[in-house]
């Protein structure tokens, strides 16, 4: 008889989901964002994507043949890094600082907590965090939209400063400007409409799912709407919700899967977090734009809201908790 | 069909792979020249053989005797001369004393299989039938059918459940069974019914039968206290848990039976078994299996004699088709590979499945990226990723706060998981390490 039969435990099929296609996809609804840069900022943009990129994969492979583990770079999530770090930079960043954000984020950040799913803080947000620490001046230097540069030179302003300080209201772009990303920002965060396209995408493929985006932009919208600048209930919220790293933010990184709970109800409670804490910040804080902070921040808490999140199991007793 | 599917949350769907044999005729399978005959083929205490090497045996003649309640007695499927009573392979992977019998190819009947009066029976008359009759849950569980309708006393019992979901990719037993044979699972929920003095009772069928749907409603036609519950296809929509829960709203409580919640559940196959063993007096020495997947040249679905061995069942397939990869005794999702074909067609058993080497691939296990799949998929609502994390490093303590007994064992978060991770194995080795724990524990305590 033969003897080459298999024995193994069940289930003796597996889906086609593997690590690698959900980097892919990933990677793929990040493309339209990608292009916006292009044509709002130019092939500089383009760039800093690449140099950050290489970067990522080149320390990812370094890093892991100096601590002798297996070499992991396939997986594609070094991409996901690279390309995550240089659309929250400016198009107009030097290139160096590009090269050690993103060492920072996989060796720092990544690699020394254990490699893929292991870190406890999104390493594209920390390692921007710590550039910005670094070399402020060269991290807000931006850079004006070269589309609009000659039709209307006052559009280059992002909203958000002009959104905290009511005064000047009557100097807010068109809310389609905002939303095409026809403003400055950093190179991936611009075009609300080409994240969108994106995210729709990866909740197709149900590579993500809606409730901590939704909970993000919707605490951000309410809470924005509810402390308007002229009194309660007349807040811009249109704008908030597609100015700055808002979008880029609520579907590519706050539901970052080694960094945000796993429960359902612990991605909600993270949202919403995200959503006080950005709204905070950008209506009370130092910094114009949030989203980046309370993303960190609560990428420390979600441990703990994971832990008193477990779902209710099917029969649970009372008793027997 | 314009009603709401009725589904739970949680689960999945791997690709069904039931047109292989879903159109086929249920077809008797050669009988071959030699059976053997476990002595124990169900949950519970094994037979004792009652013939040694030599005797002449008839076909539903008893070979093992019941020992213990929780047990049945086992028949001879053939008639002719016992050969020899040795240790054998049976599906589970290990060896049990097994019955050897030269099939004369005359299927003599034993002198005690008369037809009956369903009509004239009490209850524990047809208990004892069903007993004698050697009948397990044939949905590959196994428990002995006469237990499973003797509730204790202080049960309430009000609803009965047929199995007719057949979540599991490939099998198309059940649904074979309930095209073919509808008005013995409709009289077999009938005699269920009666001895359990029950008023209500359904037979639950995923979307994907609507022949089967479609016989069964007919010989129900306007009967009131027996309903079809048509139930979205979905995987493990036929684990006894999430039946019931589909079908009443009612959830087992952890650790508990269905019995506890006032229903019992039954594979349709056993109701059509149970009829017909009464009627006919019959034991049950027969199956019908399904054999599909693309490694067997012709998929089919057989009526196949107790102690056939696969290596017989694969011929009269016409063999296999190209290398094959696996062999499995079950559906892919919860069956069991076998490394040989020298292993005999028991109770348990209600497919083959050969995987051609081309669909068994090695897949390399990568770390867990925390994409929360696994809790998505989960029936039972755990958290797989942590229960295994916990189970690989030895820490059975943890796994039993994140409720690793509660696991139902179906596979869905291996399943679906991208990494690759044994995340099913990992929680049932944690599940067997706090079960003999807490076996100690009570031991030690006496």
């Amino acid at each position: 008889m033969n003897n080459s039969l298999v024995v193994s435990s069940y289930p003796h099929i597996r889906s086609k989901e593997t690590v690698s296609r959900i980097m892919l996809d990933v990677i793929l609804a990040l493309v339209p964002a990608a292009i916006a840069s292009v044509i709002i900022f130019g092939w500089r943009s383009l760039l800093v994507i690449g140099v950050s990129v290489l970067s990522a994969v080149i320390s990812e492979a370094l890093i892991q043949k100096i601590m002798k583990k297996p070499i992991t770079i396939k997986d594609l999530s070094a991409v996901v890094t690279g390309i995550l770090l240089a659309y929250n930079l400016s198009p107009a960043v030097p290139l160096w600082i590009v090269a050690v954000g993103a060492v920072i984020a996989i060796v720092l950040v990544k690699q020394v907590f254990g490699g893929l799913g292991q870190n406890f803080m999104n390493p594209a947000l920390a390692a921007r965090a710590i550039l910005l620490a670094a070399w402020p001046v060269q991290m807000t230097t931006w850079k004006k939209p070269i589309i609009d540069a000659v039709a209307n030179a006052t559009s280059s302003a992002t909203p958000l400063p002009i959104l905290k300080d009511g005064e000047t209201w009557a100097k807010l772009p068109p809310l389609m400007d905002v939303f095409v990303g026809k403003v400055g920002g950093s190179i991936g965060e611009i075009s609300a409409l080409a994240l969108l396209i994106g995210a729709g995408y990866l909740l197709i493929r149900k590579v993500i799912n809606w409730r901590i985006p939704a909970s993000f932009i919707g605490t951000v919208a309410l809470l924005t709407w509810i402390f308007g600048y002229n009194g309660l209930f007349t807040g811009r919220w249109e704008y908030h919700i597609f100015s700055g790293g808002l979008m880029l933010g609520a579907f590519f990184m706050a539901n970052d899967y080694a960094t945000s709970p796993v429960t359902p109800k612990g991605q909600i409670i993270m949202g919403i977090g995200c959503g006080v804490i950005t709204t905070v910040i950008r209506l009370a804080g130092g910094y114009p734009d949030g989203v980046s902070y309370s993303i960190l921040i609560m990428n420390i808490a979600a441990p703990l809201i994971e832990r008193y999140t477990r779902p209710r199991i099917y029969g649970e007793v009372k008793a027997n908790v | 069909m314009g009603f709401k599917l009725l589904s739970f949350r949680g689960g999945t769907r791997p690709p069904g792979n039931k047109h292989f044999t879903k159109n086929k005729n249920i077809e008797k399978a050669k009988v071959p020249a030699l059976v053997y005959i476990p002595l124990k083929q169900h949950v519970g205490a094994p037979c004792e053989a009652v013939v040694k090497p030599g005797d002449q045996v008839k076909m539903g003649q008893v070979i093992g005797k019941q020992m213990g309640f929780i047990s049945v007695p086992i028949h001879s499927s053939v008639s002719g001369k016992v050969k020899s009573i040795i240790p054998f392979p049976i599906p589970q992977g290990n060896k049990e004393m097994t019955v050897v019998i030269e099939n004369d190819g005359l299927d003599t009947l034993d002198d005690s299989i008369k037809p009956r009066d369903i009509n004239a029976l009490s209850a524990d008359e047809i208990r004892n039938i069903i007993l004698d009759a050697g009948i397990v849950g044939l949905g590959s569980a196994t428990f002995p059918t006469h237990v499973k309708l003797s509730p204790p006393a202080d049960k309430h019992i009000d609803t009965v459940i047929l199995n007719g979901a057949e979540c599991e990719s490939y099998l198309t037993t059940d649904d074979r069974i309930m095209i073919e044979q509808a008005d013995e699972v409709v009289a077999g929920l009938r005699v269920i019914m009666g001895v359990l003095d029950v008023k209500m009772g359904y037979i639950g069928i995923e979307s994907n039968k609507p022949e089967a749907i479609a016989a069964i409603e007919k010989v129900i036609g306007n009967e009131s206290n027996i309903r079809v519950k048509v139930l979205k296809d979905k995987y493990p929509q036929g684990c006894e848990r999430k039946l019931i829960e589909t079908i009443t709203g009612r959830q087992i409580p952890s650790g508990g039976l269905p019995m506890d919640v006032g229903v019992i559940v039954n594979n349709v196959g056993t109701a059509a078994q149970i009829y017909k063993s009464i009627i006919t007096g019959m034991p049950l020495i027969e199956k019908v299996i399904t054999v599909s997947g693309r490694g067997v040249e012709n998929p089919r679905n057989l009526l196949v004699r107790i102690g056939t061995l696969l290596e017989d069942l694969i011929d009269d397939c016409g063999g296999y088709a190209g290398d094959p990869g696996k062999v499995i005794i079950g559906g892919p999702m919860m069956g069991m590979a076998q490394h040989s074909l020298e292993v005999p067609v028991t109770k348990c058993v209600s497919g083959i499945v050969v995987l051609p080497k081309e669909e068994v691939k090695d897949e390399e296990i990568l770390p867990c990226i925390r994409c929360g799949k696994c809790v998505e998929v989960c029936p039972i609502h755990l958290m797989p990723l942590h229960i295994s994390a916990y189970s690989l490093k030895g820490d059975y303590e943890s796994c039993k706060k994140f409720n690793a007994l509660d696991c139902v064992e179906c596979g869905s978060c291996s399943y679906i998981c991208p990494a690759k991770r044994p995340l099913q194995h990992s929680i049932k080795v944690a599940k067997e390490a706090i079960i003999a724990e807490n076996k100690g524990k009570a031991s030690g305590d006496q």
